[in-house]
Order: C-alpha cells, then structure tokens, then sequence
C-alpha cells in the first residue's frame, strides 16, 4: 500500500491495483457508476477507505435497523460521532463505545492508547466535556507469555491516555479465552456531559462557511488503518505494525480544552474528529449529513513531513486532529483560541452548495468526488448467513455425563482464582479511577457510578458481554448481555436510560459468523426493546480472524443508568453484620456455557440460560423501588461463577472491611454444582437490615419476583450448609476470608508474575 | 470551605493578590520528559518562587509536588514507582509533624486516608539532604499501614525514608503527592484530605502570610 500512496496519481489502475485496495470488481463499476469515469490513484484510496467495512458498516448496516433507536430521553440517536440521552436539568450524556482490537494486537500500547483518544474524541467533538471512561478487554489466557505481553501492554496504554487526560478510567470488563490469542479485543466506552441546547454536530451546513483543520500535523501514520481494521490476520500482520498509529494525550488534552472554548463561545457551525479515513471521512461525512460539498485545498493542510502525496494526506490516520466548520468572520476567533493553547489550525478550504468533495493541491483538482456517495452510498450487503455445522454440537452437552461436584470449597477457590473471575485491581489500579473527583463507586462493584456536578444526580454506567453465551446461542447470548448491564446498573441504583454497543465478530464474508452477528443483534434488540432502553450509539468490528481461525461472537454491550438522589447509590459488598442475604430470583439448573464447566470440566458446551424477559424486568422494577424506599444495604448481580462466586465478592469486595455470611440453601431437585455455580440470570443477592425483612419480603412477593433468604452478614467466614428438600445434610462449605480472599485478589498478579502490593 | 480560588493561567506574571498558592496535580505538558520538569519554566512559576522566597503559603500535590522539586523549592527529586506502573487507589499516611501551617489542625501521629495517583512518587534525595530533612522535621507525612506502622510492605512506591510530604526549613512551602482534594468530600467516602485544607485557612487567618503580587 505504501508504494500506492507514493505513485502517480495518473498511473493506470490495474485490477491489482483495484483489489489491494480492497475493493471487489463490483464494487469498483459501482465507483464508475458515481464518478461517470474512471477513478484516479487518490480517488481509488478514498473509495478505498469510505468503502472499507471499518467506515461504512456495509455488512452490518441493513441488521442494524432493528435496535430500537428512539424514546423520551434520547437527544440524539445512532449516525453521530456519539450518542446522546437526556439527563434532566438540562443537561445530557454523550456516550459511545468503539473497537480498537487490529491495532492493539499489533501494537498493544499505542494500539490501545489510540483507541481511548478516538473515543475521548468523538465524546468532546459533540460539545461534551469526558467524565468517565470504562473499556471491555479480551485475551487469550496468561499461560502464554505472549498473552501476557498483550495485556500488560494494553493495560499501560489505556492508563497512560486516559491518565494523562485527566479523564477517569472508572469500570469495565475483562474476561481470558485462547481464542482470543491472535484477536485480543480492546473495546473502549466514553461518556460525557453537555447542556443539552450546545449538542454539537458533524454538520457541514451553509455554502461559503470556512473549513477548518485543527490539532496535529498530519504526518504519514496510520495510512490505510481502516482498510487494516476490515481485513482478517494472518502471520504476517507483524507487518502491519506501521499502519498503528501514535498517540500524543497532551495534544489530545489541549485540543479537548479548546473545542470545549469554541462551543462556549458559540463559534462552530459543525465540528468533526478525524478518526479513521482521517481527513477523509470526517469532510465528505460532515458534508453528506448537511447535504453539501467541500471544497479543500491540502497546500493549506500543516504536515509533519515534506513531500507528503494527496493520497498520503488524505488517507493518514494522524492522532489528535479536528475537522470545523464556523461561518465567515469567526474563524479569527477559533484561530486564536488555537493559539492560547498551542495547537495548530489552518483554514484549509470553505463549504459548497454542489456536494462535490473537491480536493485541491494548489490550483491542480487532485479528486473530485460526491460526498454522499462516499458517506451514504457505499455498497450494502445482505450476506448469506446460516448456522454452521458444529452449532449442534456445541450445543450438545448432556450434563449427566459430567460428575455433580464433590468439593464444592475447592471448586469455589478454583473459581475465585481463575483470571475471568479474579479481581482486577491489577488493572485498574494503573489507571487513575478518581480524578475530577466525581467517581462515587470506584472500579470493583457491579457498576461505576460518577456524580454530575451541580446536580444531585449521578450516572451508573457498566459495559457487559458473555461471549461463550453467544457462541453457544447467539441470539440469547445477545440478550443475556442486555440483561446484564441492565441488572448491573440496577444495583447500584440507577435506572437504564440508554445503550451503546461494540459488536466484534469475525470475517461477516463467512455464513457461520454472518448468522452469529444477525441473531446476536436481534438478541440485544429484542432485549432493549422490552426493557424500553434505546440503542444512541455503536460500533461493528469485524474480521477478527486470525489464520482463518475467528474469535467467539463478542457483542459488548455499554449502558448507562441515572440516579437521582445520592442516598440511591448501592454497591456490592456487605456492609453490616447481623444483616439479612437475600436471593432475588430463581436457580434453575444452569450449567451450560458456564465458567464453572469452562474451569473444573475443560467445556465450552451446552446451552447458555434462557433469559425470561419479563422476569429480569420484574426483578429490575423491585429491586429499584426496595432501593429507593432505603431497604437494601447491598446488591449484586449473580453472574459468572454463580451464586457461591457472587456470595464470596460480596464478602470480599468491601474497600476496607471485609464480611462473613452464614448460609444455608436447600438443593431442591437442582444438581448441587447448579445450585452453587450455576449461571441463572435474573438474579440478584441483596442485603438488608435484620428489622426490614419481612417488609421487603412482601414488597418482592408484590413485584412478582421470587425470593430466598440465604442467611446473614457475619464478621468473618463463609459458611455455607447445603440441606436437602427433606432437611437432610448434603454439603458443607467453610472458607475463611484469608484463604478466599488470597485467591480472588492475588490471582491475577500472580499470573503475570507482578507484585501486588 | 467558604473560601474563594482562582486559577491563574501558566502565560500570567503576576500571582493577583492571593494569599497561598496550590500547584495542583496533573499532566504538565504531558510529563513526556520528566514530571513537572517543563512546568517549572512557565512564565508564572518566577511569581511562584519569589512569594516562596517571602514565606508565601505554597501546596504542591502530586504533579505540583513534582513542579516544587523541580524548581528546587524543596529538595530531592523523584523517581519511577518501584513497580513501574502508575498506581491509583487510597493509601494510608502518618502525620510526622503536626506543627505546621498545612498540619495544624492534626494530631501528631495522625493516620489519614488519602488516594494516591502517579508513576513517578518515588521520593529520593542524596543521604545529607535525607538527614537534615529528618532533623528538621521537614518530613511531614510519611506511608504508613491502617494501624499507623511504617513499613515496607505500606510503602505503595519505593519512596526513601517512606516519605509522602515534605516541607521547606522555612514551614511555608509543602509537597506531597496524596492527594487531599480527592478526599475533602462525603459523597466520596473521604474527608481526611479537609484536615489539610482547615489547617491552611487556620494559618492564615492566625498569621497573614505576605501577599503575592
């Protein structure tokens, strides 16, 4: 590719030329069809780019029409640089989730810093000041040194961006599956407040308006990165490495307090980050959604290196620049906000009224293109999709066959150990979870909550997905994590209010993988729509494949949920002893697709969980009026590793005092590995003080949600006694916090082989 | 705390009139180079100095902190965290010396919980300059465990001598990289970071330290 960004624009195109692009024979009569001639070097590298899966959701574009999009809250809907739902007091939440996973494998550190930037960025172009930052990660397991190398690297780029920033990193997700070797997933969520009159958009309205270039000098990085991002791995992907961009936060910070200095004084008409497809995009973006043209002149554009082709400039991926459009006479005023905080910035061209994205060099045309026909026009697939073959036996698992659990203690301590389950404070003790001093809960419960200045609210915001779930039954994998992030913010008191997405999924070219993304997006969209929570925002990667091989189907799922009075705000762990444990909901016997199968059995088998919709919405209603009532003490989500896992995080997360409980649960027809370990959705373990329990018993019986008392808080110990439906002794488990507490906190440190102190 | 604040931008001169001054936490200019080390050449920071100089009340926190050794207002210099990775999350420190315009309102001995927010809080000085800070009780806070022990183990970065503050020999000028803005607040779980704050308003209304200009 580096060679055809340096030719002739004029060299004759041969259909080499054409498919190193990326563009099937198709695909390029359709670029004939638009331009009514033929496409000259530069202009093949813009198609090129425009047309990229990354850039135009070809694949995905038709599926994603089913999310439901609107509702009362919801300021602005998918098709911006982000989302944005109502908050109240006139304010709104600016949120979206991206991908960064191509980069980040091949250049971990850069790779994910780059891809906190591009989000931080597509937050504070909508006018939004970033409060919060949550990623979703996945690798392969940490046996690997390799693996290894990728996670640290990972973790040290998203903390020195975000760090630096001075954004907080306040949650996520992390789980480790080897399929994830060679196709890491580095999924990073952004969220930020704006008053809700000052939203900003990606509009390049009104002919004659000024076209401004702002940020960084575009330099000869990242050149084709979205064309990379659309394209599957193989071995040597090592190459790929320059195509990885290079991250300058300083830059990015100065740039965020700038843009925030425009809009306070009303100077933008449209604004636009110029992520992947840099210049490019952003222009003929800005100029379709307004129905208009740009006329560009790249002589104008400040460069970092001379000698620099329109096909280089065009297609550089340089970090930390920003496309505007202010109206003449107020270009004065951005320059010189430009120079208080150093940054450079060039009025580069003007907006037209023909749609045309005319690209000058000097006085010589060097593309001349119609932005819509880049932006919206791109090619739309409806790829075939269909089951694969090895579903059935995924799915076939006959559970008799695996013997129930004989040491329940060990297999919980297993558990509690392995990576997926363990703490995380390895991770998120590198990045700086507290500045701006807003973050009420910090990384560790079920949700991050961070309070709104000048109000009496805070958001919750959580980002959930179970990719063996979907793997295993797309379409409820896909609701399951729906459901989730939901019960997630529900715990810590917050009620949904919105939903962006990250779908990663493998090479959509393939039927299998095409059909996974289809029923996975039909899961999340029947989920959202039933708990009435709209879809503002998202992203679709594919091609994650390596050698052929893909990653399981991983739709990430980020939401956030708004409280209304601090006194709302609930965490997981244990507060008081003497305090009563209660189970919201149902055990059912569980176990497929389960990280208890995974870790004891060696089995990624089965069937996930049904997700009964109206349930888990019954139990969200519930436990949302028991906290606003000031009954519940505590709330966690029962997830992966089950009941025995969620009891054990309730006693050990506690920032300073670690709990006890005492428990006793009957096995009622259920396997007692179901009973413990089992993954049964829709429930949550609550407690609450000893004198409010038969009130709240009535008030979940009145919701319709089943419950159990499971026992109390105690000061130290887990003590669990599993009796029969006859009152007859089936198990005891004893664990003391130490020995719990040595494997939950320690295990992941221990594995990359770090101190933990 | 009823009081009023300012920021000055970095291109000013002057210090307006105020009567102490915060160099807070951050990224100056991105600490590419060294913390706190391009920050010390800011226009303003010849202001900085010159009230310093004239007993002027000066906090610097964590990347502040970093700016005042870079400027030589108080001694010694940092280095990498002994892991190498930045480390946020709250820590425990003991209250060394009590007799100060930022520790007034504190017990001697006092355990605070503070977070803390940096990869390069690796407090070192040269072994005369560690020496007449312990004799000058110029070691303000220092990392300690819940139940007040200093020890290894409680020591989050490598820090020499465990050191988390410092004072100047004048008492007017403190560094230390906990962060007490992050926990001045009860719907964060943390007011241990107000002691310092009431602490300053104390000196200053009890003694009117010169005005900066």
């Amino acid at each position: 590719m580096t060679q055809d960004s340096k030719a002739s624009p004029n060299i004759p195109l041969t259909s080499k030329i054409i498919e190193k692009h990326g563009l099937s024979e198709d695909e390029y009569q359709q670029i004939l069809k638009h331009l009514g001639r033929e496409p000259n070097l530069t202009e093949l590298g813009i198609f090129s780019v425009m047309w990229s899966e990354h850039c135009s959701y070809k694949s995905s574009r038709i599926h994603l029409k089913r999310f439901p999009t609107e509702g009362e809250r919801v300021v602005q809907g998918p098709g911006e640089n982000a989302g944005a739902v109502d908050i109240g007091k006139g304010l709104a939440a600016v949120f979206k989730m991206e991908s960064h996973n191509h980069p980040s494998y091949i250049e971990p550190f850069q790779g994910a810093a780059t891809g906190v930037g591009g989000i931080l960025r597509d937050i504070f172009t909508m006018g939004a000041r970033p409060i919060a930052l949550l990623n979703s990660l996945r690798f392969g397991e940490l046996d690997l040194p390799k693996n290894q190398h990728i996670l640290k690297g990972v973790v040290s780029g998203i903390s020195s961006y975000g760090n630096c920033m001075g954004v907080p990193t306040v949650g996520g997700e992390i789980t480790f599956n080897d399929i994830y070797s060679k196709n890491p997933l580095v999924n990073v969520f952004c969220l930020g407040i704006v008053k809700k009159d000052r939203l900003l958009r990606g509009l390049a309205k009104g002919a004659g308006n000024q076209v401004l270039y702002i940020g960084a000098k575009t330099g000869r990085d990242g050149i084709h990165g979205a064309t990379m991002a659309s394209d599957s791995f193989d071995d040597t992907s090592e190459k790929k490495r320059p195509n990885v961009q290079v991250g300058d936060p300083f830059l990015e910070k100065l740039l965020l307090e700038a843009c925030l200095e425009f809009l306070e004084q009303d100077l933008l008409v449209g604004i636009q980050d110029m992520g992947a497809a840099g210049l490019t995009s952003s222009s003929c973006e800005m100029a379709s959604r307004a129905g208009t043209g740009i006329d560009m002149d790249l002589v104008k554009v400040p460069r970092r290196e001379p000698h620099m082709t329109p096909y280089e400039i065009l297609l550089s991926e340089s970090q930390e620049r920003m496309l505007l459009v202010a109206q003449p006479g107020k270009e004065e005023a951005v320059l010189a906000i430009c120079r208080k905080w150093g940054i450079d910035a060039a009025v580069v061209g003007r907006v037209t009224d023909d749609g045309f994205l005319r690209i000058r060099e000097g006085h010589e045309i060097v593309a001349e293109i119609p932005a819509h026909a880049l932006a919206e026009e791109g090619p739309r697939y409806e790829r075939p999709a269909a089951p694969p073959q090895y579903q059935e036996f995924l799915q076939s698992l006959n559970i008799d066959t695996l013997p129930d659990v004989k040491n329940p203690a060990e297999v919980l301590l297993k558990l509690l150990a392995s990576p997926t389950i363990a703490s995380k404070r390895w991770v998120f003790r590198q990045y700086d979870h507290m500045v701006g001093t807003n973050t009420v809960v910090c990384p560790g419960s079920d949700s991050a909550v961070v309070r709104i200045k000048g109000t009496s609210k805070a958001l919750a915001m959580t980002t959930d997905g179970n990719s063996r779930f979907c793997l295993l039954n797309p379409y409820l994998g896909g609701g399951l994590a729906v459901a989730e992030a939901a019960r997630n913010l529900v715990c810590a008191g917050a009620q949904p209010i919105g939903v962006t997405d990250c779908l990663n999924f493998g090479n959509p070219e393939r039927s299998d993988i095409m059909w996974q993304f289809i029923m996975a997006v039909e899961g999340i969209a029947d989920a959202c729509r039933t708990f009435e929570i709209p879809v503002v925002s998202g992203n679709v990667s594919f091609y994650n494949e390596t050698n052929g091989l893909s990653i399981y189907p991983t739709p990430i799922v980020g939401m956030v949920g708004l409280i209304e009075r601090p006194e709302n705000i609930i965490t997981q762990w244990f507060k008081q002893s003497g305090d009563q444990i209660l189970l919201l909901g149902e055990t059912k016997e569980d176990l497929g697709g389960t990280e208890y199968l995974k870790v004891i059995h060696s089995r990624e088998q089965g069937n996930p969980p049904w997700l009964d919709m109206d349930r888990e919405k019954a139990i969200h209603f519930c436990l949302l009026s028991l906290i606003q009532d000031g009954l519940v003490q505590s709330a966690h989500d029962c997830s992966e590793g089950g009941l025995l896992v969620t009891l054990a995080e309730c006693c050990l997360t506690h920032p300073s005092a670690p709990f006890g409980a005492t428990v006793i649960l009957t096995q009622d027809r259920l396997r007692l590995d179901a009973l413990l370990f089992g993954e049964s959705p829709s429930r949550v373990v609550i407690s609450i003080k000893r004198e409010n329990i038969t009130q709240v018993r009535e008030l979940v019986k009145g919701f319709g949600v089943p419950s159990v008392e499971l026992g109390q808080v105690t000061q130290e110990n887990l003590d669990i006694t599993v009796r029969g439906s006859s009152n007859q002794p089936v198990s005891q488990i004893s664990l003391s916090l130490s020995e719990m507490g040595n494997a939950w906190h320690h295990s992941l440190a221990r594995q990359l082989g770090t101190e933990t102190s | 705390m009823k009081q009023t604040a300012h920021f000055i931008w970095h291109q000013e001169r002057s210090l307006q009139g105020m009567d102490a001054i915060i160099l807070p936490g951050g990224f100056s200019y991105g600490d590419y180079l060294r913390t706190g080390a391009i920050a010390r050449f800011s226009p303003i920071m010849d202001a900085v100095v010159d009230f310093a100089g004239r007993g002027g009340m000066v906090l610097g926190i964590c990347n502040g902190f970093q700016m005042l050794l870079e400027l030589g207002i108080l001694p010694g210099a940092m280095l990498r965290n002994r892991n190498l990775s930045f480390i946020c999350e709250d820590r425990y420190i003991r209250v060394e010396n009590a007799n100060t315009p930022f520790t007034n309102h504190c017990e001697p001995g006092q355990i605070l919980k503070l977070p803390i927010a940096h990869a390069e809080g690796n407090y070192y000085s040269n072994p005369v300059t560690l020496s007449a800070l312990q004799a000058n009780a110029q070691i303000v806070f220092r990392y300690c465990d819940r139940e007040g022990k200093v020890t290894s183990q409680a020591n989050p970065n490598g820090s020499l001598d465990s050191i988390a503050g410092i004072r100047n020999a004048a008492g007017n000028v403190l560094g230390l990289m906990p962060h007490p803005e992050r926990g001045a607040e009860h719907l964060l779980n943390n007011e241990d970071g107000l002691y310092i704050f009431r602490s300053m308003i104390s000196a200053l209304e009890k003694h009117k330290t010169p005005q900066t200009v």
